[in-house]
């Protein structure tokens, strides 16, 4: 196929226009607002930006899937809106939840789409084979899908929409959830099919180390196209106001980050490694000192800066979300949680297998692990909701075995899946676990006035729980399980699917907590986050493979050719080695870890 | 750059029939898989035939009666034999009214008999009276309790005149005849109403749950852009459990003709049309709810509610059409059950009878058109 001048672009999109309405408010919400885009042939054009921007409005709009309320949007040349089946009939989709039939196995799945594409024998001999190495999937071909990991499922997902070459293929947010090693791979399987088949992607994402490896990236904000173009021209606006600095010997890099974003003219700070990554609004003048008593030196910009930079001169917010507690907690360095040897068995398989660490009071402690680790179980059995099978476990200074009510009272936990009450207002839902904490009267009426303020629910309080944005259902649910004040706080995948702006403001508030004393355990796939930590510990196939504080964890993966490890790098080196070396003593790889806990 | 086929070439209708191949197969490896599916389509039938055949019976038998006896007289003695030997009483004997009266008041007896303690003499001068009581909880079965009652009594006069007694309380003669069911068992009357409940059963319910469960779990998302059309998604969605019905159709004649021995007094084809259309009737139903609400617990209770509930109560099939109010009356000539009722009862215990079979097929056949047009309608491939 020639790319000839004269030939329509993948996509064009003119002045596109989608609103919905919500029950609850008389004007209808627009997803899009006027947009205008385009995605070339054998491109991969990414599509970010913060939750509700209509990332995945287009999508379905691309798709065939929704209609326009005005705009033209063209794909393939075909207008969507008068042919839909005319482009469905080329393009492939991957929406954000792939509907995989959990009971058909894997070869049926894959069978099903390509009778559908009518795909023909001889081309499934070809195309298997080559799907299946791609996606390590072959020795799976008879477990039903409900059966694989999140990852794994992931994979299959993509394996389904490729049955076929389609002309343009379109993936929604296809590393939601996903742990870094299956991310990783799912990255590797579409950029070559870009490289090597000239096959035309757009796929939108949360991760902004994605976007930057793409070839086109168009920002979304509240609808409206804030950038279009190459990433490295996001990376530039920030040329010249990106630094990082090293903390204080001794010193969290988070205290330093907190220090950095309180001063106006910093307008992002992350953990980055040992130091600090920080942007500023504007490029410092010539002999400009407000830098001097830092140890700070000047960086190449990168995408997430520009990107940063961009949505602040269009969004505020994020940036005042520090939370300050009512009683806070002296710091007394003892272990609050304390695990040792915890073992949970699901009949005959290990979720959790002999596994020990200790927690202090005010520490921050990841808990990091592909999906199917047994980061959920072990959660679950620090909050006296599952039984171990074996070993001890004291929370907040309890026996969790045989005190669990007591012990519970003193924790807070956030599941993974939003769990409140979706068509409770905020209000109702704050009042209804107030009450369930035993929280009655002017207490009451404090504690749920202080979570309105403290996490900027106020506006919202009347708002159907279900309806509103991921976002703020994260915030809700933050709120909810520190009405009681607990010592202890379970965080499970708080920010998996969140936006950037929203990660930020929720490593703030966790950050603040822990300041005043709150202990936080938290699970997550952003390996990045795991920098914000006081320590981590790296869990796959029930174990506990590595633990240390985030400096400590990264050192393990430290060899000739990286030198300067992320902790990304050391997640895998560290998975990777231990799955080698339980290859070698004989078990079936990626066996265990593919069986999730019973939810 | 290959056009795909979109023509009315026989490449296009292969393509199309592959499509709906792969659905069907998919479907059927999700039913054998899926408990929930196995459980409505199959495992119900089969309980609710035993719960219908066995279980469930709207004969009035063994009916506990208490007989006040105020005076032992060989009369009232030999008056309470008869109830005592007759399958229908259980008799309880008192030897006056209040404690009877309790009894009825706890509902541990269906109704009393009181022979009063003059019952002897007046029986020699003709005159004898019985005071009948009857718990009228429901209407039907006192009614038939009161007509037993009084059988009882006539049997007894008959006897007492054969032994050369003078006539006792006016003869009663009742003449019972029950036109179909001249065994007055209600196996007749059940079984062939079961199989209505089964079709719609699977045919509305489990049709409804397996697309609302599709809305659910987004598979129908990635589904809808492919080249697929709306048709070959209804299609693929009907011709499985269609297949799925039959067999539970099938299992239900089969018990009605070997377990309970049911007549069949029409022909077996005009069963199994009539049964196709309505399995047609109740799949439009099923899958016209789905495309509307989009979760299965929704789905499932507006199912029950829009067709098994009626296709129980108003269909004919376990009350007289005849004699429910007008309104409801009216009402039940809009659910498809009651047609088919009306062409199964008449199949199983009259036979081919003309002039019931074309207007209820007829009526049917309309329905089956209309649900089929309008769930086409409804089925867009969209998420709007």
């Amino acid at each position: 196929m020639n790319a000839s001048a004269g030939e329509p672009p993948a996509l064009l999109a003119q002045s596109l226009r989608k609103s919905f309405r919500r029950a609850e408010q008389a004007a209808p919400v627009a997803a899009l607002d006027g947009v205008s885009l385009r995605a070339h042939h054998g491109e991969l054009t990414a599509l970010v930006g913060p939750d509700g921007a209509g990332k995945t409005t287009l999508m379905r709009l691309a798709a065939g899937l929704l209609r326009a309320d005005g705009g033209t949007l063209q794909v393939l040349g075909i207008d969507v809106a008068g042919e839909p089946q005319q482009v469905q009939d080329r393009i492939s989709y991957m929406p954000q939840r792939f509907g995989l039939y959990e009971d058909l196995s894997v070869a049926e799945n894959l069978d099903l789409y390509a009778d559908l594409h009518g795909v023909g024998a001889d081309e499934r001999a070809e195309r298997y084979p080559a799907l299946m190495a791609m996606t390590a999937l072959a020795p799976f071909r008879t477990r039903l899908a409900g059966q694989l990991s999140g990852g794994m499922k992931q994979k299959l997902g993509l394996a389904c929409t490729l049955v076929r070459s389609p002309q343009l293929l379109l993936l929604d947010e296809p590393t939601v959830g996903v742990d870094p090693l299956s991310r990783r791979e799912l990255w590797d399987i579409v950029r070559r099919l870009v490289a090597e088949q000239g096959l035309t992607v757009l796929l939108s994402t949360a991760y902004l180390d994605e976007a930057e490896r793409c070839g086109r990236v168009i920002l979304l904000h509240q609808g409206q196209v804030l950038f279009e173009g190459a990433p490295q021209q996001v990376a530039d606006r920030a040329m010249g106001r990106s630094f990082t600095a090293v903390p204080a010997p001794g010193q969290p890099a988070r205290m330093l980050q907190a220090r950095l974003l309180d001063q106006p003219d910093i307008i992002d700070a992350v953990p980055d490694g040992a130091r600090v990554r920080f942007v500023r609004a504007a490029a410092a003048p010539a002999g400009d000192d407000s830098l001097r008593n830092l140890d700070a030196a000047a960086v190449p910009p990168r995408f997430e800066d520009g990107f940063m930079l961009l949505l602040r001169s269009h969004a505020e917010g994020g940036r005042s979300a520090s939370i300050s507690v009512s009683r806070p907690i002296a710091h007394t360095r003892e272990a609050v949680v304390s695990v040792q040897q915890l073992v949970r068995r699901f009949g005959a398989f290990v979720a959790v297998d002999r596994i020990t660490f200790d927690v202090r009071r005010g520490e921050i402690f990841g808990l990091l692990g592909p999906n199917g680790a047994g980061k959920t179980t072990t959660f679950r059995m620090l909050c006296g909701l599952l039984a171990p099978s074996d070993g001890a476990l004291f929370v907040a200074g309890a026996d969790v075995r045989s005190a669990p009510a007591s012990a519970r009272a003193r924790l807070g936990y956030v599941a993974q899946k939003f769990s409140l009450y979706g068509p409770l207002s905020v209000q109702e839902n704050l009042e209804f676990f107030a009450s369930a904490y035993g929280l009655r009267g002017d207490g009451k009426r404090e504690r749920i006035a202080w979570a309105l303020r403290q996490f900027e629910l106020g506006a919202q309080a009347r708002t159907t729980s279900a309806q509103l944005p991921a976002g703020f259902q994260q915030r809700l649910a933050m709120a909810a399980a520190l009405l009681h004040e607990p010592e202890i706080l379970f965080l499970d995948e708080p920010t998996s699917g969140a936006d950037p702006l929203a990660r930020r403001a929720f490593w703030r508030r966790i950050t603040a907590l822990a300041e005043q004393g709150v202990t936080v355990i938290v699970t997550t796939h952003f390996m990045q986050e795991a920098e914000y930590c006081d320590r981590v510990a790296i869990m796959d196939a029930g174990q506990v493979l590595a633990q240390g504080s985030p400096a400590e964890v990264r050192e393990l993966a430290r060899t000739d050719a990286t030198p300067e490890p992320s902790m990304e790098d050391a997640f895998i080196a560290v998975v990777e080695q231990a799955r080698a070396r339980s290859r070698a003593a004989g078990s079936v790889p990626g066996e265990q870890h593919t069986q999730a806990a019973p939810r | 750059m290959t056009a795909p086929a979109s023509g009315s070439s026989s490449g296009a209708w292969r393509a199309k029939w592959r499509r709906v191949r792969a659905l069907v197969l998919k479907e059927a490896h999700q039913v054998v898989r899926d408990p929930s599916s196995i459980a409505i389509g199959v495992v119900l039938p089969v309980i609710l035939i035993l719960l219908f055949g066995y279980g469930l019976s709207l004969d009035v038998k063994n009916v506990p009666l208490a007989v006040v006896i105020e005076q032992a007289t060989p009369e009232a003695i030999d008056l309470e034999a008869g109830f005592a030997l007759s399958p229908y009483f259980r008799p309880r004997i008192t030897q006056a009214m209040p404690p009877a009266q309790l009894l009825l008041l706890e509902h541990r007896v269906d109704g009393i008999v009181r022979i009063p303690a003059d019952f002897s003499r007046h029986v020699s001068s003709g005159d004898a009276v019985l005071q009948l009581i009857v718990h009228g909880g429901d209407a039907n079965r006192a009614r038939i309790i009161e007509g037993y009652v009084q059988g009882v009594v006539a049997d007894w006069s008959a006897r007492q005149s054969a032994a050369g007694q003078p006539g006792a309380s006016a003869t009663v003669n009742v003449q019972s005849r029950l036109w179909f069911n001249e065994a007055d068992n209600s196996s007749y009357f059940l079984v062939p109403g079961l199989v209505v409940l089964v079709m719609t059963l699977i045919g509305a319910l489990l049709t409804a749950m397996v697309m609302a469960r599709e809305w659910e779990r987004g598979t129908l998302e990635a589904l809808l852009v492919t080249p697929v059309r709306s048709e070959e998604i209804l299609l693929g969605k009907t011709l499985p459990y269609f297949l799925l019905a039959l067999i539970g159709f099938a299992l239900c004649v089969l018990a009605s003709q070997f377990l309970f021995h049911v007549p069949l007094r029409g022909s077996l084809w005009v069963l199994l049309g009539a049964s196709m259309l309505y399995v047609l009737v109740a799949l439009g139903i099923g899958l016209l709810i789905s495309s509307w609400v989009k979760n299965q617990l929704v789905a499932s209770q507006l199912t029950m509610l829009a067709t098994f509930m009626p296709a129980f109560m108003l269909s004919g099939f376990l009350f007289d059409l005849r004699s429910m109010p007008i309104v409801v009356r009216l009402i039940t000539y809009a659910l498809p059950a009651r047609y088919y009722v009306a062409l199964l009862q008449s199949v199983f215990l009259a036979g081919d009878v003309w002039t019931v079979i074309v207007p209820n097929t007829l009526a049917l056949a309309a329905m089956a058109a209309g649900l089929a047009l309008a769930s086409r309608a409804a089925m867009s491939k969209s998420l709007e």
